[in-house]
């Protein structure tokens, strides 16, 4: 009989752990169905006028696609983690300016070339007051690019490998520690620096 | 469902109500989305987004939040309804990039086997339990009733015969 009691009590602490560690992950990094795929392609516009940018032209090189804008608060927190990584390493970083004119901003109702202009002078202004650890810079003023790759919180990093294939993904700023204990490995991985 | 489908045709209504007013005043809103363009396209929308989650806000539904992301998602579903998508493709479109995690009611496969039919799992063994134990307990009762002394079973039976 006293066995018996056990019982309940070792299915009441295997639920608890069960639960524990439910409430341990976090619910905001979701697992992309994207991992394994090609890169969806796109030509945007560069920051330089004039420009555009195709992730094609990378096919053979193992590179990274960060989405940023000015307006996200914990891409700033990440944004030195970047200029470091891009000083230090040989891996092409590539940023996605996503949605850089917020739907909220005055500057929203301009035309779309002016738009571009305004985001383009914005950013510029960012990267040169903040430092630069972009190769390229592309916008997605309407954000459909990002949608193709699944982007719903930035910053988001993308590793991209030599056939244009997204081997990683990670939501949210990047760590150094990322990086390096992630991110790097996994360049060498596929081949990269 | 049925509650949430009438509260959203009033709201939708209602919207349409306040723009018919704005447009006879000649004021416009900044932000004024072109809501309900096509009913019809409108009517299919709400009845798909009802069913995907917000990936910003992840308890709220894609019809009923006001993220940005959901604003822009339900742009390009209103762009599959008119290109003649069927569910099955605008849902498929969806699950494409952001996963499983949209469809509020995900498929059954192999590693969401457990979430579909765990709980009947766990309440059929509930139930085994349940009988098992009664079953002990009716087993064990008649042959010696707990708790009462010698002398008090003997008190009882004399105060049952009086």
């Amino acid at each position: 009989m006293r066995k018996l009691l056990l019982i309940p009590l070792t299915l009441f602490i295997g639920l608890v752990v069960f639960l524990a560690v439910g409430l341990q992950r976090d619910p905001h990094q979701i697992p992309s169905p994207l991992i394994g795929k090609p890169a969806p392609a796109f030509d945007l516009p560069t920051l330089v006028e004039g420009q555009r940018f195709s992730p094609e032209s990378y096919k053979g090189q193992v590179w990274l696609l960060n989405v940023w804008a000015t307006w996200c608060v914990s891409c700033r927190e990440e944004h030195p983690v970047l200029v470091a990584f891009s000083k230090a390493n040989a891996v092409p970083v590539v940023g996605l300016g996503y949605k850089e004119v917020q739907s909220q901003e005055p500057e929203y109702a301009l035309p779309d070339d002016q738009k571009l202009a305004f985001a383009r002078a914005r950013e510029q202004r960012y990267l040169t007051r903040n430092g630069n650890p972009y190769q390229v810079s592309v916008l997605d003023m309407d954000g459909r690019v990002g949608i193709e790759y699944g982007v719903y919180g930035v910053p988001e990093t993308y590793l991209i490998d030599k056939q244009g294939v997204i081997r990683y993904k990670h939501v949210g700023p990047v760590t150094t520690a990322i990086l390096n204990e992630v991110i790097l490995p996994q360049v060498r991985q596929w081949g990269g620096a | 469902m049925m509650r949430a489908n009438a509260s959203w045709r009033v709201a939708v209504l209602a919207a349409l109500w306040v723009g018919a007013l704005w447009g006879m005043t000649g004021a416009r809103a900044e932000s004024a989305q072109p809501l309900a363009e096509n009913p019809v396209v409108e009517r299919r929308l709400v009845a798909i987004a009802e069913d995907l989650r917000c990936l910003v806000c992840q308890n709220e539904s894609l019809a009923s939040s006001r993220a940005d992301l959901a604003n822009d998602l339900r742009r390009e579903v209103r762009g599959l309804i008119v290109q003649g998508k069927t569910d099955t493709e605008i849902k498929d479109y969806l699950v494409a990039r952001y996963g499983d995690f949209v469809l509020y009611r995900p498929p059954v496969k192999g590693s969401t086997v457990l979430l579909w039919f765990g709980p009947f799992a766990l309440l059929g063994l509930a139930v085994v339990v349940l009988v098992w134990v009664l079953r002990q307990r009716a087993r064990a009762t008649p042959a010696q009733a707990p708790g009462l002394s010698e002398g008090q079973r003997q008190r009882l039976d004399q105060l049952l015969k009086d």
